[in-house]
Order: C-alpha cells, then sequence, then structure tokens
C-alpha cells in the first residue's frame, strides 16, 4: 500500500518529440485535473517545424500545467515534475527544474544513439548528474508494448501509445480519474476499435504500474479548489475568441463574416468560426490578409459584423485596409494574436511588441480602438467588448491576443447568455437632415451628437444611395472635400470619436491601502504579474496592481491612478511600449521591466523586481 | 435583405442614375462615354438604384462611382475585388460592380483579380484600359507595350505586357468580354450579357487617355483601318471580318490564325462558341491581337455557367442555421462537452 501525501499545488510539465503525443496527453490530464475541481492553468510549448527531425533539441514539444487546491494564475514558474520521453526532452527541459524535482524519463529511448543526437557524452540515468532530483526510469516502449501483446496491432502502433501509458502512469501518481480519458480514447479511434481498446489498455496498464511497482512509494493528492459556484470549463484563449465573436454576432443579432489567411497562433480562430455557420457565421479563407481584411469591410459595409483575425506579420499587410475603415468610419474588428518579432521571428512563441502597431501603426492620423485580453477565457468578454465598440462607434478596433493566451487554458465560469450585452444596432432608414430650403435629405456623415458615429446606411436601402471612399469627406454630407479647414476638422473630429468611446475605469487592487507602488500591466501578464503581487503581499510588502482592457482611448481615471503612486512599474514583453505611451501621454516616469524571450514573465522574476522597487521607494 | 429582386414602380431613366457630384476626368477622357453607356444602360436592370452598388479601386477609372446614384465606395489601390467579395458574398440581394484600371487591376490589384474569378463570386468587373498611368501622370502600366517611352521609362520599358484576356482566361474566369469606350452600342451589348451572367463577369474596355496615351486605341477606331482591325464575335455565326469578309478565322495548329476568306474552305472557318466549355479556344482568339492591335476581337469571348463561390458559401450557412432560439443554441456552444459544476 503506497502512502497517500497531500499537496496544494503541482506544476508538471510533459515533455517529448513532436511525435510522441504529448499536446494531447497535457489535454487530457488537464481534463481530468478539470473534472476533479482543481483550479488549472495550462501552457503548451511546441516547435514552429510540424515534424521537426525525430529526437533532435528542436523537436521538443512540451506542455505544461499547474494545478492547485487555490485559485492560481499562472501556469507556474517552474516545473515540479517533469515527464521527459526521449534524452532531447530531458536535456531541453532540465535547466528548467529546481533542485528535487521529480523526473519520470522514457529509459527504452536512452540508447547510445539518441544520446549523441542531443549531445550528452555520457548516459545521464548512468551517472550522476541527475543526483540532485527524484529520478524514476521507466521504459515506458517496452512496458507499453509487453501490455499490448495480446492486441492485433503492429509494433509500431502498440509502441505509439507508450504516451497512454505514460498518462496512466501519471494519472494514478496524483489521483486523477481516468475514465473520461477511456471515453475521449473511444470516440478518437471510432473508426479503428483495435486501437481504441489498445490505447486504453496502455492507459490502464501505466495507471496500474504506478499502483504494483515499488519504484513509486509515495503517491499525491491535491484537494479541490473553492472556485465560484459555477458551471465551468476548461477553454483556450482562441477557442474562448472565437465564441465571443459568436456570442457578439448573436447578441448584435448581425451576421458575422470572418476574412482571414492562415496564420500561427492565430489559425485556430478560423477553424473554429469555420464550424459555426449554423449561428449565421461565414468564414473566408481569402488569397493574402490584404484581400481578407478588405473582403470583412465590405461586408460590414453591407451590413455584417466583418472580422479578420491574423497575427503580427499579416496586421503589417492589413493597414491600409484599416486606414480605409478609418475614413469610412464603418464597423471592423481585427484581432492581432501576437507573435515574437520582428518578420517571422519566433511564430510559436509569445510577445507582446504590436501595441504600437496597433495604436500608431497606420498612415495619417487613424486612431482606432485597442482592446487587450489578460487570461485565456477573458478573451471571451474581451472580444465581445471590441465587437460592442466597434458596432456603436462605427470604427475599427483591435484586438491584441497573444500567444501564450492564444494556447493557454484555464477554468471558465461559463456566463449567463441572456446578460451577456445587448449589441443591438440601429441601421439608417431614412433621412437624417432637413435642408434651408426644407428638403429632407440623407447626409451620411452626420454625426450622432452622443458618439460622434456616423450612420450605418446599408446598401438596399431605399433612399439612402450616397458614395463612399478613401478621399476626404465634408463633414455632413460627405461629398469630396479637399477644403484645408474641413479637412483639419475631419481629422480633429475622427480622433475626438475614439476618445469618446466610454471605458470603465481602471480598477486598483491594494487590499491594504497602504502601496507606495503600482505595477500596471496590460495582456497577458496579468497572470504572472498578479501572482508576484500575491506572494509579496504574503511576506508583508504592499503593492498596488492595475491591468489595462482598454489601451485606446485609455480608462478616465487613469492619470489619477498613475499620479497616485511614488513609483509605477510596468513589465511588458517587448522593450518598453506601453512605457512610452504613459510616459508621453501622462508625463509620468514609470520603472518599465522588460524581456522578449518569447515565453511568459515567471511570477519568481516579477516578484524580485517589484520587491526591489517596493524596498526602495 | 431578402433574396428577391423587385423591380421599381416607375421604370427608371439614364438621368435618374446621375448623381448630384460634378464629374472630373479630363477633357476628351474615354471615361465619360463609358460613364454615359453605363447609366443608359443601368435601367435595363430592372433593379431599384440602391439594390446596385459600384466598388472601385483607386485611378482615373475609380472615380466612377462618385457619379452615380447608387450606393458606391471608392476603396484602395487594386482591393475593390476583395472588398466586393466581402459585400456580395454576404448581401445575394444586390448588384455588385466593380469598375477598375489596368494599373489597378493588373498590377497592384493582380491578386484579388485572379482569386475572385477563380472564386467566380458573383461580381461584374469593369476594366477600363488604356494602357498608362494617368492619375499618377503618365507611368508606363502592365499592358503598355514593351519599349514604351514614359515618364519612368525614358530609355523604353523592359517589361514584356499583360494581355488581360489571357490571363483572366487562365484564371477560370467564366465570363469574359472585351468592348471599345467608343462603340456605345457594343459596349452595352456586352454589358447585358455581363449582368445577366451568374457569376463573375469580367469586361475588358478599351479606354483613350487623351493626355498621357493618345490614341492608344486608333486602329481600332479610326475609319481607315477599323475595319481591318476589329473582330466582332458574334455567338454561333463564323469568324469572318474586314471589308466585305475578306478575312476570317481558322484554325492553326494548337491555336488560331487569321487567313484570307477566299483561300480557305467555308467548313475550315471557325464558328464563334462562346459557351464552349474548354477555355483553350477563348484562350486562343485572346493571342490574335499583339501589341499593335492589328487583329483584336471584342464581343463575348467566354460565357460558361459555374457555381459561384457565395451561392455556395450562402448555401452552407444556410443549410446549417435552424429556426431553434440563438441564444438557447449559444449556452449549449459555450457549455460544449466537458464540464462540471461548483455548488
Amino acid at each position: 500500500m503506497n502512502t497517500v501525501r497531500q499537496l496544494d499545488r503541482v506544476v508538471i510539465r510533459f515533455a517529448g518529440d513532436s511525435g510522441d503525443g504529448m499536446q494531447l496527453t497535457g489535454d487530457r490530464f488537464t481534463a481530468e485535473t478539470a473534472k476533479l475541481g482543481n483550479d488549472l492553468s495550462t501552457l503548451p510549448n511546441f516547435p514552429a517545424e510540424i515534424r521537426a527531425p525525430a529526437g533532435t533539441l528542436p523537436g521538443v514539444s512540451s506542455f505544461q500545467i499547474h494545478f492547485a487546491d487555490t485559485d492560481i494564475l499562472t501556469p507556474g514558474d517552474a516545473p515540479g515534475v517533469l515527464v521527459a520521453m526521449n534524452p532531447a526532452a530531458l536535456k531541453a527541459n532540465l535547466p528548467d527544474l529546481p533542485g528535487g524535482a521529480t523526473i519520470v524519463v522514457n529509459s527504452d529511448e536512452f540508447t547510445a544513439r539518441n544520446l549523441k543526437k542531443v549531445g550528452y557524452q555520457a548516459n545521464p540515468l548512468e551517472d550522476d548528474s541527475l543526483e540532485p532530483y527524484q529520478v524514476h526510469a521507466v521504459p515506458l516502449t517496452s512496458l507499453t508494448i509487453e501490455a499490448l501483446s495480446n492486441f492485433d496491432i503492429g509494433k509500431n502502433e502498440a509502441a505509439r501509445a507508450k504516451n497512454m501509458f505514460a498518462l496512466g502512469l501519471i494519472s494514478w501518481l496524483y489521483s486523477r480519474p481516468t475514465d473520461t480519458t477511456e471515453a475521449f480514447i473511444s470516440k478518437k479511434f471510432a473508426a479503428r476499435p483495435e486501437l481504441a481498446q489498445a490505447n486504453i489498455a496502455a492507459l490502464r496498464a501505466g495507471h496500474a504500474y504506478g499502483e504494483t511497482t515499488e519504484s513509486f512509494a509515495v503517491r499525491y493528492e491535491v484537494p479541490p479548489a473553492s472556485l465560484q459556484p459555477g458551471t465551468y470549463r476548461n477553454i483556450t484563449g482562441n477557442l474562448a475568441l472565437a465564441y465571443g465573436i459568436v456570442a457578439a454576432g448573436v447578441r448584435a443579432k448581425l451576421p458575422v463574416f470572418l476574412g482571414a489567411y492562415p496564420i500561427t497562433p492565430a489559425s485556430d480562430i478560423l477553424h473554429e468560426l469555420s464550424r459555426h455557420k449554423r449561428f449565421g457565421v461565414t468564414t473566408f479563407q481569402a488569397e493574402d490578409e490584404i484581400a481578407a481584411v478588405g473582403a470583412a469591410l465590405g461586408a460590414s459595409y453591407g451590413g455584417a459584423l466583418g472580422v479578420t483575425t491574423s497575427s503580427g506579420p499579416g496586421i503589417a499587410l492589413k493597414s491600409e485596409t484599416i486606414s480605409l475603415a478609418v475614413s469610412l468610419e464603418l464597423p471592423l474588428v481585427i484581432v492581432d494574436v501576437q507573435r515574437a518579432g520582428p518578420s517571422t521571428g519566433l511564430p510559436t512563441k509569445t510577445e507582446q511588441a504590436d501595441l504600437m502597431m496597433a495604436l500608431y501603426g497606420r498612415h495619417g492620423e487613424a486612431p482606432i480602438a485597442v482592446v487587450a485580453p489578460c487570461t485565456p477565457a477573458d478573451c471571451f468578454d474581451a472580444a465581445i467588448e471590441a465587437c460592442r465598440i466597434a458596432v456603436t462607434y462605427r470604427t475599427p478596433v483591435m484586438l491584441l491576443s497573444d500567444g501564450y493566451l492564444a494556447n493557454g487554458s484555464e477554468p471558465w465560469r461559463l456566463p449567463d447568455v441572456s446578460a451577456l450585452p445587448d449589441l443591438t444596432v440601429e441601421f439608417a432608414s431614412g433621412p437624417n437632415h432637413i435642408l434651408d430650403d426644407g428638403t429632407e435629405v440623407f447626409w451620411p456623415y452626420k454625426r450622432d451628437p452622443e458618439t460622434l458615429a456616423r450612420p450605418w446606411a446599408v446598401p438596399g436601402t431605399p433612399g439612402l444611395q450616397h458614395r463612399i471612399g478613401g478621399l476626404e469627406k465634408r463633414d455632413g454630407t460627405g461629398d469630396i472635400s479637399y477644403d484645408p479647414a474641413n479637412h483639419d476638422f475631419m481629422v480633429r473630429t475622427r480622433a475626438a470619436r475614439i476618445d469618446r468611446i466610454e471605458v470603465p475605469d481602471v480598477v486598483v487592487e491594494d487590499p491594504e491601502g497602504e502601496a507606495d507602488v503600482l505595477v500596471l500591466g496590460w495582456g497577458s501578464t496579468y497572470g504572472p504579474i498578479g501572482a508576484a503581487c500575491r506572494a509579496l503581499r504574503q511576506r508583508g510588502l504592499h503593492i498596488a496592481q492595475a491591468h489595462l482592457r482598454h489601451l485606446n482611448p485609455m480608462p478616465a481615471n487613469l492619470a489619477e491612478v498613475l499620479a497616485g503612486y511614488k513609483r509605477v512599474v510596468v513589465p511588458e514583453m517587448n522593450l518598453g511600449q506601453l512605457s512610452a505611451v504613459l510616459r508621453a501621454r501622462f508625463g509620468v516616469d514609470v520603472v518599465a521591466y522588460n524581456q522578449v524571450r518569447g515565453l511568459p514573465f515567471t511570477s519568481q522574476e516579477l516578484e524580485t523586481v517589484l520587491e526591489e522597487v517596493v524596498k526602495n521607494v | 435583405m431578402s433574396d428577391k429582386l423587385s423591380l421599381p414602380i416607375q421604370p427608371l431613366k439614364a438621368k435618374d442614375f446621375k448623381s448630384d457630384q460634378e464629374v472630373r476626368w479630363c477633357p476628351g477622357c474615354g471615361d465619360y462615354a463609358i460613364l454615359a453607356a453605363v447609366q443608359s444602360f443601368l435601367p435595363e436592370l430592372g433593379m431599384e438604384r440602391e439594390r446596385i452598388c459600384f466598388v472601385s479601386g483607386i485611378g482615373c477609372s475609380s472615380r466612377f462611382p462618385y457619379y452615380l446614384n447608387t450606393y458606391g465606395m471608392h476603396s484602395i489601390h487594386g482591393r475593390a475585388p476583395a472588398i466586393a467579395t466581402g459585400l456580395a458574398t454576404s448581401r445575394p440581394d444586390l448588384s455588385v460592380w466593380v469598375v477598375t484600371g489596368d494599373g489597378d487591376a493588373l498590377s497592384i490589384g493582380g491578386n484579388h483579380l485572379i482569386h475572385a474569378l477563380r472564386r467566380n463570386v458573383n461580381l461584374k468587373i469593369l476594366l477600363f484600359n488604356n494602357r498608362i498611368y494617368g492619375l499618377t501622370k503618365g507611368q508606363y502600366s502592365p499592358t503598355s507595350e514593351t519599349g514604351k517611352i514614359t515618364k519612368s521609362t525614358p530609355y523604353g520599358s523592359a517589361d514584356a505586357p499583360f494581355n488581360p484576356l489571357s490571363l483572366v482566361l487562365g484564371a477560370e474566369a467564366s465570363f469574359v468580354a472585351r468592348t471599345l469606350d467608343s462603340d456605345r452600342k457594343h459596349l452595352q451589348e456586352v454589358l447585358r450579357a455581363a449582368a445577366v451572367h451568374q457569376g463573375s463577369a469580367f469586361v475588358e474596355i478599351y479606354q483613350n487617355c487623351p493626355i498621357f496615351n493618345d490614341d492608344a486605341f486608333e486602329v481600332l477606331k479610326s475609319p481607315e483601318s477599323r475595319d481591318e482591325a476589329l473582330i466582332r464575335l458574334v455567338h454561333g455565326e463564323p469568324i469572318v471580318f474586314g471589308p466585305e469578309g475578306r478575312h476570317c478565322v481558322v484554325r492553326n495548329g494548337w491555336g488560331l490564325a487569321v487567313a484570307e476568306t477566299a483561300d480557305v474552305a467555308e467548313s475550315d472557318i471557325v464558328v464563334h462558341d462562346s459557351t464552349a466549355a474548354d477555355p483553350s479556344y477563348a484562350f486562343a482568339l485572346s493571342r490574335l491581337s499583339g501589341d499593335s492591335l492589328d487583329h483584336t476581337p471584342i464581343g463575348v469571348f467566354r460565357s460558361v455557367r459555374r457555381d459561384t463561390y457565395d451561392s455556395i458559401v450562402r448555401q452552407q450557412v444556410s443549410d446549417a442555421q435552424s429556426d431553434g432560439a440563438a441564444e438557447a443554441e449559444l449556452a449549449g456552444l459555450l457549455t460544449g462537452s466537458d464540464t462540471w459544476t461548483i455548488l
């Protein structure tokens, strides 16, 4: 009988070759953990190559999950457990492991040839290089093949089930159920029942191996977290964002038109939306990024909710069309799932270096609204907010997600659909102006006095025929105008229209109310910043945290908030873009903390940075 | 936004399609003739003005929408087919027209043109070809002859030009035609055929730029040369042209060639078939005219039925939609299959 030990939190990283099925293994472990009621956060990390040469360092794919009995904010800085399916996975991930961490390796893969491939002079399982860790060398491949000897499948197919064996073993080690994974396998291999049975057998064999072998003296339990009551599901940022767009279409009672060109890490939004035609969603895989945004704008002109999704390189190509949308004053939602740049950069790695492009990356004075989600689940609400601004103010809105949010996941408390914002819009239906001679006419650029939005007059509306274009327009009539004073007025009005967008005040979290230092973030840094703040407060230090969802316009109370602290620290995964904006707009000399490694901040590094500022203020 | 086209109560006239904007092309520009021809043709569509939308790019021709009392968008350089694709796909009740030029459609917007045609989106694309850049004041275009002396090519252009019709036929266009700005009757016949075509209709209109490339098509217009040069295509009729039908078109290897009618058997003269499934025939027709335009077919080269992108896409959406309450279905979508509840 094993000893069972209670833990409050665990970070596990599954790592293997790209072909080893580590993302699937991680997903399944996540699903079981969610069912058990732990709070969790995940971070996949995979190479840009579809299949890098097997067994090499560039081919290593990993999936990290952090789960706990309390609510958590990040996928965890350092894994306490590493499952390494080959020497490359061990070598690539070892530097991230703290001393004392548990390592489970597939010893079958530690052959002379595989060791040489990744530059190991000696077998690390046989020398003392892994002494600081608790190593469990398990011949996962041969055990799996043996367990499946009675199945009528080839040896290679049997060997491929080793990820399920590993999942079974780790599920046993952390007392996770496996029944929903069994159901999942049956469904996935429905066309080949013998393969389904074999994978289930491998999963069970891994579980039984943990139970019977003496190698594992202790198993662990992590009790459920006490989360807010409600129904939950696990969700990635890209999925939540796609659902947000579907929901916005339903709540606006508008058909959604997505124009997109495939690009990492945004393509999954196109894939997802292409499945939801029953909600009136049309997806158009365009010939290029420019056509994608052009078609979305054309659809908006026709009265649909036009959306385009991409990443940095694609957004750069869309820039001219976004400026046209600024001039036409039509709704358009542009999703930028940021990745590490410039150019192709690190396509599968995260960064938030497109902020300046979102704010300023167009010709002429072309302001647009910019909104950023802060967690994977928050992508749902942020997408609805972006659509709300677009249809209410007839403007392009940039939604700035990133690779970390896109592929990361967390539990999501399902919203009450009827309580989502009502985005109903009214199209123009008749004349809106009376000339001096009493004639009733339609003026396409006569604005709503509150929002400064112009009427959305869709083709097909009788009597409202009008022409719009990229040339400067006379205020009101929309006729072409080269008048200098009119251009000055229109440029200022387009800017005022964005500045007037109503956005909620930024909320400061400062439990004791005694902080001198404010840490201000935006986007996906919310998790690690929040975790660092909690850690500091637990140690008796005072720090205030605020996070910007609206990057343009910024909340009305921001100037006051910034002025209320002796120091403002702004951590960003870029070289200081928000910092530069804050200095320029508010004259605040913020402390910028920046890294661009293609990875999210660890809460540990932020804790160190913030502690330094707090203690020296 | 119903699918049905309803007829206006009062028959419309050309003047009903004139907007209140002052037309600002250079005196003598071929665009005036095209505008007048289009304005007097549009009533024939039998549609209300609000159901018609013209989308253009950038260039002299792209000012066109401002002068029509329909819906219109003057967009950005080369992108009109992309923008119109979004509009036409989401709005089957509209008649969507694209007005473009040789630089707009074939240079900066080449990609959008070929893909719109490949998809067969229900758009009518009018390409005004004057073989020069007008709005930017006189640089050579992708249809200018090799060796052309222009502002940007003082030593002569080194570019080989596109043959626009060969290009669009290669892009799987289902309707391809050519006409002249100065021949209103012919122009309107071609527009009529394009308007009733289901899918993308591509019409090249030879258009004179009196400022930067005057008389580029004079060989097709001057009474001395036009009869020798113009080949008027009529579906189902033998292709003969020239004074007293002196010349004709015959098969020649993989392609077509011009021959003297007197020298060939009547059965060797090609009978024009715009409905030929294989585009090779229309392609061969497009190759008859070289840079010098000495044998230039005009009329409908090709007109075949093929499913349109927009109707397929709309069908997929309408097949998937049910009468159920969208909000109830939305809750189901968000919930998915793997949930847990915390009490």
